[in-house]
């Protein structure tokens, strides 16, 4: 026991390091489960508050462009607005009314930390559970394209996974003849403005510039726009190909996000649950 | 001396840590180095830090780097073996009844000595994090690569932050 005790405290850096190193890697693994109940990440009060306060040069000296891209918006949807007010309603007597059921709701958030350098970027909003935000709901970005996952909500804070993490596949489709592949980002080159296609079947022909959009399968609303074909891939002796696309938004300016309430999630998620019980 | 000694470490910690999250977090060398210079800190700890003190202090400094970088668990496991390492070059490179000087630092232990000792940490740090990050086998070349680049940045930014502000000592 004394010999023991003497072999232990000679090693003693080695002995305290598999320890140490134990709970870090525990942690690690820990920290890819859905649910956690220690909050030591940027929805934490005091980190995402010295966020927040940090933010505020960086976010006046980014007002101009993010002027430019409301006005750019509401140009947009006022030309949306013309185009319903024109309808000639003295022919089309019935008019159908879907405003009564909208399906997805925006919700305007404002980004108080961005990360774009890492394998595994996540970006913290400043709206959390007491507006209504839960773990798992899509975020897009203003103008248009992509942002990425809702990951963890605390009161005041969420965090988003964002399209730059390891661990974010979404369903995208080509505008042009709906050839379905899978979003992701990362692999071999870290650059914010390219994504790759993956699982594109290779029948499909495509071009230089064609559109990406989101499909019908993932939780985004079908037809946002994503990117542009920038590489048509060639196929390396299997059946699918892997197409480069340069994204339409730039994750390197990021100051507000919509994040988007799907009112109809529960009710999916729950019938399709029932599938997976009975198989 | 040794409150004197306590005061500057926290200091120390607070000024570092800032200078990461405010600053170095948002640059990148063509998507490919990451400088993590907060590790200054641990690097500069005094000889006479108890082992079992140095490791609690790297574990909480990885964690607070983990909750303002959103990746619970892997800055920890990367400063912990920072410190292993540190152990066991210092218990190999320096004779344990003359700790005439208090710090390693650059100006304290000379040019050659604290080159070999910032490598040898920074690496083993930086392994560490970039494969606990990145956590596939299929990226590894990849992740290898940005790992020797960022280990370069990291210690160019390290050497130079010594040379300002510590002068060598006249002996």
């Amino acid at each position: 026991m004394r010999n023991l005790w003497i072999f232990l405290s000679r090693y003693n850096a080695f002995f305290f390091f598999i320890i140490f190193f134990t709970i870090g890697l525990f942690l690690t693994v820990k920290n890819n489960a859905y649910q956690r109940s220690v909050t030591v990440n940027s929805t934490n009060k005091v980190v995402g508050e010295v966020y927040t306060n940090l933010n505020v040069l960086k976010r006046y000296m980014s007002l101009g462009m993010v002027n430019d891209s409301l006005a750019r918006e509401n140009a947009k949807l006022k030309t949306n607005i013309l185009q319903l007010q024109n309808i000639d309603t003295a022919k089309d007597v019935i008019v159908k009314d879907t405003l009564g059921v909208p399906q997805f709701t925006y919700l305007s958030a404002r980004v108080v930390k961005n990360s774009i350098t890492l394998r595994n970027n996540v970006i913290t909003i400043n709206k959390g559970t007491l507006d209504g935000i839960v773990a798992g709901m899509p975020v897009i970005s203003p103008g248009s394209g992509i942002v990425g996952y809702i990951m963890d909500v605390s009161e005041h804070f969420a965090t988003i996974r964002s399209l730059l993490h390891k661990a974010t596949f979404i369903s995208v489709n080509v505008k042009k003849n709906n050839a379905v592949g899978s979003l992701i980002w990362g692999e071999g080159n870290l650059d914010y403005r390219k994504a790759y296609i993956k699982d594109v079947p290779n029948h499909f022909k495509l071009q230089l510039g064609d559109t990406v959009v989101t499909s019908n399968f993932s939780s985004f609303p079908a037809g946002i726009p994503v990117g542009k074909v920038t590489n048509t891939g060639v196929s390396k002796g299997d059946n699918f190909k892997l197409i480069e696309i340069s994204l339409i938004n730039d994750f390197s300016t990021l100051q507000y996000v919509y994040v988007i309430k799907d009112k109809f999630a529960a009710e999916q998620k729950e019938i399709e649950a029932k599938i997976q019980n009975e198989q | 001396m040794n409150s004197r000694l306590v005061i500057v470490n926290i200091l120390r910690w607070f000024i570092v840590l800032l200078f990461q999250i405010l600053l170095l977090r948002n640059l990148n060398y063509y998507n490919l180095a990451n400088p993590f210079v907060y590790i200054l800190f641990l690097l500069l700890l005094p000889f006479s830090t108890p082992n079992l003190l140095l490791y609690l202090i790297a574990f909480i400094t990885g964690l607070t780097m983990d909750a303002f970088y959103d990746t619970l668990g892997v800055h920890t496991a990367a400063c912990v073996t920072l410190v292993f390492v540190r152990i066991l070059f210092i218990s190999v490179s320096v004779s344990r009844d003359n700790f005439d000087e208090p710090e390693p630092t650059l100006g304290n232990m000379g040019f050659k000595w604290f080159l070999l000792y910032a490598t040898l940490c920074t690496f083993a740090h930086h392994l560490v994090l970039f494969f606990l990050e990145t956590f596939r086998i299929t990226e590894f070349s990849y992740t290898l690569v940005r790992c020797l680049l960022s280990s370069v940045f990291t210690l160019f930014l390290l050497i130079l932050i010594e040379f300002i502000f510590y002068s060598r000592k006249a002996r």
